[in-house]
């Protein structure tokens, strides 16, 4: 069964094609696919406006790309939440008319089971995984005992992971998204030079702290020459990234351990992390837990994660009426009963 | 700093008064919350970790609010139910005013001009044109004598109320 799959609820549009018998068929970027050409206008830059103008032109250039009509899906997913809520109805009604005009089932699927499942189209999943969400906007903690039943363990009580590397960089007067940035710059950093704190580090609960991290890293750079040089950038780089792998690593193997899990999981634009690819897969062999890296086009926003989730609920039976409502924000929620522990 | 990351000067706002740490600002914010009637704009300035998350954080403690008050940098709306509705606002990452009614800021402010819910923004550059002549409360977060110090300062059009004037100049608010 191939199903469409469709993502407004960030910055990029984007549209796959996941077929269960092949994976993901396509999975296109409102980012690199040259627009122009395809309905020879300026590209707005953003949210909404910029769905309305990509997404259908979208849709066309996949159908034609993979030399199939509407009348060969068996489904189109869509992001219903969380997100900006003009962006999300974007997708949603286009979803709808797909589907109305068609005859097809519609799936709404949340944001954050897309990431958490994105991990499904690199390796096979183990269950039950605990799976650390992180990026932008997102520090999460989930357990996964199987696919359609999410417990969400813990997040952050501030910034995000993601807002942390940004903020950051923007610090140490690196480009955004500084993520990318302060990944390559800690390569040459030299350890110990600097020190950032671990905050709740003796807290028993699954929880976050990134808010300091800002004060912290701005009193070291007023204190230090400028210009900055760039083995000092690399330095403040590699220790403030070990400061936030840190956390994130201790409280993933916190709740897994909790869990009873047998697999651990990163999903989200973090997750393409460098370092915490590396310490994660390296304190999961120590644990004896199963882990594997997601693909990193798997990590940052797509629609092949919704396309593949979508493909989930219908092969359990599930569908939405097409009166399904797009939401702001709602925590991610099971689709199926919980089994018995 | 480029432009869309604009700080005010200090020296277009009255003295201030001063916070020892987040728990301080934290609640400074929970104090300023007792003075909300509903109806109000607020614009949080300041510089990256000047603590404008964690006096939002405190004022929406002050509010009832009961869920996790986290930053909206990514998210750009974050709406919390407490006595009143609070809508927390970021525009670190907006550059042009042209992206408001993307993120819903026309009915935010007709629902704030309705007196039902508060409106607070960080970074409110992009915001500043849309908000025409309603009144506004802007505090601005600057350094203060220690690391973990900031010094708060209160400006209004109008001029703010006696009781939050008083606050923000460390006298006791008439509450």
């Amino acid at each position: 069964m191939r199903v469409l799959g469709i993502e407004t609820s960030c910055d990029d549009t984007s549209v796959a094609l996941y077929d269960t018998d092949g994976g993901v068929a396509a999975n296109l970027l409102s980012s690199q696919v040259d627009l122009h050409g395809v309905f020879g206008g300026v590209v707005p830059e953003l949210a909404s406006r910029a769905h309305l103008v990509n997404l259908l032109p979208m849709v066309d250039l996949l159908l034609k790309r993979e030399q199939i009509g509407l009348g060969d899906l068996g489904g189109v997913a869509v992001t219903a939440g969380p997100g900006l809520l003009g962006a999300l109805l974007v997708g949603l009604s286009t979803a709808k008319a797909i589907c109305f005009a068609a005859d097809l089932p519609l799936v709404g699927v949340h944001h954050l089971e897309g990431h958490i499942l994105a991990n499904a189209l690199t390796a096979d999943l183990v269950l039950p995984a605990t799976v650390l969400i992180v990026s932008g906007g997102h520090t999460e903690v989930v357990h996964m005992p199987e696919i359609g039943v999410y417990e969400r363990l813990g997040g952050t009580l501030d910034d995000a992971a993601g807002e942390a590397f940004d903020k950051t960089a923007k610090l140490l007067g690196l480009p955004y998204p500084g993520g990318p940035h302060i990944d390559a710059a800690a390569k040459g950093g030299v350890p110990g030079r600097f020190r950032f704190p671990r905050p709740l580090a003796a807290d028993q609960r699954i929880v976050f702290s990134f808010s300091g991290l800002k004060t912290a890293v701005r009193t070291v750079v007023e204190e230090l020459p400028r210009p900055l040089d760039d083995q000092t950038i690399a330095d403040v780089c590699f220790e403030a990234q070990e400061a936030i792998v840190d956390v994130l690593c201790q409280r993933l193997f916190q709740a897994a351990r909790l869990k009873r899990a047998r697999a651990v999981y990163l999903a989200g634009g973090v997750a393409a992390n460098g370092r915490l690819r590396e310490r994660v897969a390296a304190e999961a062999a120590k644990r004896g837990l199963h882990f594997v890296a997601p693909e990193r086009v798997y990590c940052t926003d797509n629609a092949a994660m919704i396309a593949y989730a979508g493909s989930c609920h219908l092969a359990a039976g599930r569908r939405d009426a097409l009166s399904l409502d797009s939401f702001a924000r709602a925590p991610l929620a099971s689709w199926r009963p919980s089994p018995a522990s | 700093m480029d432009p869309g990351h604009a700080v005010p000067a200090a020296a277009s706002f009255p003295a201030g008064v001063e916070t020892t740490g987040p728990g301080e600002t934290f609640g400074l914010g929970e104090r300023a919350a007792a003075l909300l009637r509903g109806g109000e704009v607020l614009l949080l300035h300041g510089g990256l970790g000047a603590g404008k998350t964690c006096f939002v954080q405190g004022l929406c403690r002050g509010l009832g609010v009961t869920a996790e008050v986290v930053s909206p940098t990514f998210t750009l709306v974050n709406t919390y139910e407490g006595r009143l509705r609070v809508h927390h606002l970021d525009f670190y990452r907006i550059e042009s005013p042209a992206d408001l009614p993307d993120i819903g800021v026309p009915d935010l402010l007709d629902e704030v001009e309705d007196g039902g819910a508060v409106l607070v923004a960080e970074w409110p550059g992009p915001l500043l044109a849309a908000l025409g002549p309603l009144p506004r409360l802007e505090f601005l977060a600057t350094a203060g004598g220690g690391p973990s110090s900031r010094r708060w300062h209160l400006r209004g059009q109008p001029e703010p109320a006696a009781a939050w004037r008083a606050l923000f100049s460390g006298g006791d608010p008439a509450c």
